[in-house]
């Protein structure tokens, strides 16, 4: 055994480091999900900038260029109606990010608030809410999804909030769990000895810890809901035609399949390459953000 | 044991009965009157519409009709199909085989890349086994499986001719051409699981080999071959049987764009073509038998935790 090293006095760094700087920089030193984020960033860049980044008007037929090959005149090739492949899909970018976004603020809007009730009412409230959370997780994502879609009718709009609603039961959980467990600590028990009601409870004290895995989440939610939207929208069930979506080009690609390949590998590859951005900003973030989860 | 099983089920029956509820609900937010769109050219008629209305029992309060299907549905009976005026319960025992069998296929595939990759890298930690190891598990979950199955047409059925690209023989018929049929679509449907499957098995496994009892083996001198696997291994695998399970019903998830592809007539196709006919009784009997399958998996999950892990049998 070695000895006991002396206890460090003065050899704290005089430089405080917060904890989101530390996280920050554990972040930062994870190289994939550094090339993830910039992956994302580029997606959203397509997505705002897709009027000065297309090279044609996504929607306009050419009845002298059906099915080109992909080309120098037009990047990713022509469909079936002569439209450009490229400017579709980066047209595309914007119904699916708009989809991982919005529909997983909204999960968020709905899922955090209910699960921080159940975790901090607790009794019948708690039970109640907890039960409704598990019938819906009981229903595949997907399955639920399309189950609300179909009763909402097709619509992008209509996909996002069956997106919405389904992702919002993992949010209940994961925040009623964590508020479960804020408050059996000692700064939650003191805060409520002092006569904080139990919404300033909630929004003060147990929020802005939980606020780390929620950001997880959200961005491994993000993943599965563009998923979700281009799966919808390949069953005709999200952004109708003839605006341009990834899972819809995929549809209609399938049907060229030998003569047009091109048609059916662009938005898929790029489906695939934004929901494997996000999920390694998610896997960067739950180790940067976690300082017990495994050091790689 | 009996206790635990008490709890468990005072814990499903509510969550049943809100999801039923739930499933009912569905209904309420369809635009539009169902009785129209059923009475198709007569939808002028009002004797058709109020006679339609009174079969369907539309005309009653909202409990009311929640209790008459609530009771047919716990005899079995979920309801008419709108367009094949078949009963939707009949339609899904139908379907439910062929989905199964390529649920199952997929699930054994998963199982075959995902377990031995998880327990190579977690092994062969931060060496370059792990990196592939970890890549193949991130590939497979980021992977939209619609856009692999189509790929896989592109390269097997177009390219290469090796596989027929759609279609489906039942196992009964001719057993070769019916795994023909469904190798693909079970590869598809396998590779999300699989990533799942390898990320868990990596997990326990680290778990596993960082116990006091794979050192005291250690220490003992037994080779590191019975130290992974048959020390470290047999308790890892307790907690990948319990998920490897809930993974198995999200396999029905996945079959649904899976079976659109590969035109497989399964329970996921089911579900498509009903919502394609606006048949939402067949909406939402799948759904609720989804749920079931889904309600019923977890508590196998559970029932196997407790048989594979004799430290809960006491408990």
């Amino acid at each position: 055994m070695n000895a006991i090293p002396p206890e460090p006095l003065a050899t704290a760094p005089a430089v405080r480091q917060s904890p989101m700087r530390l996280a920050l920089r554990r972040f930062l030193r994870h190289r994939l999900a550094v090339a993830g984020l910039v992956i994302v960033v580029l997606f959203v860049l397509g997505a705002a900038l897709a009027p000065l980044i297309a090279t044609a008007d996504p929607n306009a037929t050419s009845w002298s260029a059906i099915r080109r090959e992909p080309s120098a005149t037009y990047f990713f090739g022509t469909d079936e109606n002569g439209r450009d492949v490229f400017s579709r899909v980066i047209w595309g970018a914007r119904a699916s990010l708009a989809a991982g976004f919005l529909s997983v603020a909204v999960a968020l809007f709905i899922g955090v608030p209910i699960g921080l009730l159940a975790g901090l009412a607790g009794g019948w409230v708690d039970a109640l809410i907890s039960r409704i959370a598990d019938a819906m997780l009981s229903v595949p994502f997907l399955i639920l999804a399309i189950a609300l879609a179909a009763f909402l009718g097709p619509a992008l709009e209509n996909a996002m909030i069956a997106i919405a609603i389904s992702a919002s039961p993992v949010f209940v959980r994961l925040s009623r769990g964590m508020a479960l467990e804020a408050n059996a600590t000692d700064w939650v028990e003191a805060a409520r000895a002092l006569g904080n009601p139990p919404w300033r409870l909630g929004l003060l004290h147990v929020l802005p810890n939980i606020i780390p895995p929620l950001l997880v989440q959200a961005t491994l939610s993000i993943a599965e809901a563009i998923i979700a939207e281009a799966s919808l929208s390949f069953l005709g069930l999200g952004q109708q035609p003839p605006a341009p979506s990834w899972g819809s080009m995929l549809n209609s690609a399938q049907r060229f399949l030998t003569q047009a390949p091109w048609l059916a590998i662009f938005p898929g590859l790029a489906i695939f390459l934004v929901v494997l951005a996000f999920n390694l900003v998610g896997d960067g973030l739950r180790d940067a953000l976690d300082p017990r989860s495994e050091k790689r | 044991m009996l206790r635990w099983l008490a709890r468990r089920f005072a814990q499903i029956i509510p969550t049943l009965i809100v999801l039923s509820m739930l499933i009912f609900g569905l209904q309420q937010l369809m635009p539009g009157d169902p009785a129209m769109i059923l009475a198709g050219e007569e939808r002028g008629d009002p004797v058709v519409l109020a006679q339609i209305r009174a079969e369907l029992r539309l005309d009653r309060s909202l409990p009311e009709q929640y209790l008459h299907w609530i009771g047919n549905v716990l005899v079995g009976d979920f309801g008419f199909s709108w367009r094949i005026r078949e009963p939707v319960a009949n339609l899904i025992l139908q379907k439910l085989p062929v989905t199964f069998q390529l649920s199952a296929m997929a699930f054994i595939i998963a199982v075959l890349i995902g377990v031995p990759a998880g327990i190579l890298s977690a092994t062969h930690r931060d060496t370059p086994t792990d990196w592939v190891a970890n890549g193949i598990a991130l590939f497979g979950i980021s992977m939209p499986n619609f856009w692999l199955g189509i790929m896989m047409i592109l390269l097997f059925s177009v390219e290469l001719g090796w596989l027929p690209p759609s279609g489906y023989v039942p196992i009964t018929e001719d057993f070769w051409q019916s795994i023909a049929t469904t190798i693909m679509p079970a590869f598809v449907l396998g590779t999300g699981v699989a990533g799942v499957l390898m990320r868990h098995t990596r997990a326990a496994m680290l778990g596993a080999l960082a116990q006091d009892y794979v050192r005291t083996a250690r220490a003992k001198g037994v080779a590191e071959r019975v130290v992974v696997w048959k020390h470290a291994l047999r308790n890892a695998l307790i907690p990948v049987v319990t998920l490897g399970t809930i993974e198995f019903g999200r396999l029905l998830a996945g079959a649904v764009l899976t079976e659109q592809i590969f035109t497989i007539p399964g329970f996921g196709k089911l579900i498509v073509d009903a919502v394609f006919n606006r048949d939402y009784p067949v909406v939402q009997g799948v759904v609720l038998a989804t749920a079931l399958i889904f309600v019923g998996l977890s508590l196998v999950a559970d029932l196997l935790y407790m048989a594979v892990n004799p430290r809960m049998r006491q408990a």
